[in-house]
């Protein structure tokens, strides 16, 4: 009867499974304050981080959350906070400032139904264009989104990892089905886990140019207290990291800032497909909307109907060429989504194809099911 | 142990009497002790007691979409109002198990009836265990986790001190459980409602 892997087998809930990936990642500062449906991660970091050496501070709001995470993260520390909708729309104004000062940081954000409070205790995604454009000003962004225990895990390293590596805060788009699932699930020995720290810089602290220009658009980050002059501001800055008005350096910081991310698109836009290969109609979904959409398929399947699924777990930067791809391949395209469209207005924006574009918008509270999917792959 | 490709139960009743205590427990069992595919869930509201409580576990020997139940294969109502909510999810060929010493109007005779507050109260001590002699029945009728395994996996989770007394109450379960017959109930949960339907 053994059906899975046993070593390491444990029942975690989503949530968990986020601690377990950012702490396996390397993040050992947590600032946040308590919300419904994320509460979990803080609660359980509270235990974890101080036996781990790390450190973990119960903030007096989420504007507070988010400026001990960018001061952490300067201080050459990963760090991370968990929130939901109401948290979230007050961490924006900082996260900015982590955009443009170029702070590795990752924020986990379990949608909830809102505005305001909201719907507290059902989910949503309610927050996806939120999490591309909440903070204000022409931004790169890295939102990713997670479907089911085991992402938890893989996507909150890969959030680590990417931030590190791009400089770059990254969004976790979790919901509360995800949140609150328990599943078995196997965590990887650490060894077997990938991880990207940050590039310090490689000469003494008299050449230390804080943000050159070099090949990756990336610069060396030096940690406060190494001894390397840093001067942080949210200001557009020139390379010394100081403010500046010529046209000339503010036009080469965004279009560094942007294309930093640009030349990562191949590894940075992740998708996932099933059963796509001779697909005439498929499904784009993501977080715990993909799972319904994967039983609607499969019952499809079933059906005698050609259906497929793309999973889409980064959000943004949009995976434009992947979606492309399906669009042309497929005659229609069914967009499920806890919102009043927010993905599929991205894939109107791009579907140059003609793919017919069926919207399946759910506001209750609820997750949509897979037989609501499966009316439209049947009937359409 | 039966093997399925989906195996939906719900355990309601609510809030404060272990409901979800007794799915975590469940789904702890089945997915880190007998290694199978396993999905709990719950839904519950803004206040902290009382009002309908719900959590399912969905079982499987491959991986879970839908991580909800659809279609239930067993229902546990610890009240009356839950039993009333629930009962038309369930398969035809499902079960009903109730706490009939909170459930006085069964709506089908596909169900069993046992007495687990009573139980718990009496036989135990404690009526605090009365989801725990339910889990043991729910493990037993199921026929999709080792008792074993939800032994180890209720030992595990239980707050220190309370393990006999806990187990105890699971071992009233399952024995109260092996008493009853299920091939002597209807195939159908739906064979009451024929008429109606």
């Amino acid at each position: 009867m053994a059906i899975v892997e046993q070593q390491n087998r444990v029942l975690l809930q989503g949530n968990e499974a986020i601690v377990a990936g950012a702490l396996a990642a390397g993040c050992r500062f947590f600032a946040g304050y308590p919300i419904t449906p994320a509460s979990e991660i803080s609660e359980l970091l509270s235990v974890k981080l101080p036996q781990l050496g790390g450190t973990f501070i119960q903030m007096e709001d989420e504007i507070a959350s988010m400026g001990a995470v960018i001061g952490a993260s300067l201080a050459g520390t990963k760090s991370l906070t968990a929130t939901s909708g109401p948290g979230f729309s007050l961490i924006q104004e900082n996260l900015g400032y982590a955009c443009v000062a170029e702070v590795p940081c990752v924020i986990v954000n379990v949608m909830r139904g809102g505005p305001s409070t909201g719907l507290p205790t059902s989910p949503s995604q309610g927050d996806v264009q939120m999490a591309r454009w909440g903070t204000h000003g022409d931004h790169p962004i890295i939102v990713l989104a997670v479907s089911s225990v085991s992402d938890c895990f893989s996507v909150t390293v890969k959030a680590f990892n990417l931030s590190e590596k791009y400089r770059s805060p990254v969004i976790i788009l979790s919901d509360e089905v995800v949140a609150h699932t328990r599943e078995a699930v196997t965590i990887p020995d650490t060894e077997q886990i990938r991880v990207i720290d940050r590039i310090a810089p490689g000469v003494p602290p008299e050449w230390y140019t804080p943000y050159a220009e070099n090949n990756r658009g990336v610069p060396d980050m030096a940690a406060f207290g190494d001894g390397y002059r840093h001067h942080i501001t949210g200001l557009i800055h020139d390379d010394r990291g100081y403010p500046t008005q010529n046209t000339q350096e503010i036009e080469k910081f965004y279009k560094r800032i942007h294309g930093k991310i640009s030349k990562g698109f191949q590894e940075i836009q992740v998708t996932k497909t099933h059963l796509m290969e001779d697909a005439e109609i498929f499904v784009i979904a993501y977080g715990s909307v993909a799972r319904s959409a994967l039983k609607a398929v499969r019952d499809a399947r079933a059906q005698g109907v050609k259906a497929g699924l793309l999973q889409l777990i980064t959000l943004f930067p949009f995976p434009r060429k992947c979606v492309d791809t399906y669009l042309r391949q497929c005659r229609v395209v069914v967009v499920p989504e806890m919102n009043m469209g927010q993905m599929s207005r991205e894939i109107s924006r791009v579907n140059q194809a003609d793919c017919r574009i069926v919207k399946h918008n759910r506001i209750d509270g609820r997750l949509i099911t897979p037989q609501e999917i499966l009316k439209h792959l049947t009937t359409v | 142990m039966k093997s399925n490709e989906r195996y939906e139960i719900r355990f309601s009743g609510s809030g404060g009497q272990g409901i979800i205590t007794a799915a975590v427990v469940l789904a702890d069992a089945v997915g880190s002790f007998d290694n199978r595919h396993v999905c709990q869930t719950q839904s519950y509201g803004p206040e902290a007691r009382g009002g309908k409580s719900k959590a399912e576990v969905v079982i499987s020997d491959i991986p879970i979409d839908y991580p909800k139940a659809l279609s239930v294969d067993l229902l546990l109502a610890m009240t009356q109002t839950a039993c009333d909510s629930y009962f038309f999810d369930i398969k035809p060929e499902g079960l009903l198990v109730v706490d009939s010493s909170l459930v006085l109007q069964v709506p089908t005779s596909r169900s069993v009836s046992i007495p687990f507050t009573r139980i718990a109260r009496e036989d135990i001590g404690r009526e605090l265990v009365a989801n725990m002699v339910a889990l043991g029945a729910v493990g037993h009728f199921c026929g999709q986790v080792s008792l074993e395994s939800l032994e180890q996996a209720l030992l595990s989770r239980v707050p220190k001190g309370t393990e006999q007394m806990n187990s105890e109450a699971l071992q009233a379960g399952i024995e109260e459980a092996k008493k009853i017959d299920l091939n002597s109930l209807p195939r159908s949960v739906l064979s009451d409602w024929a008429d109606e339907l």
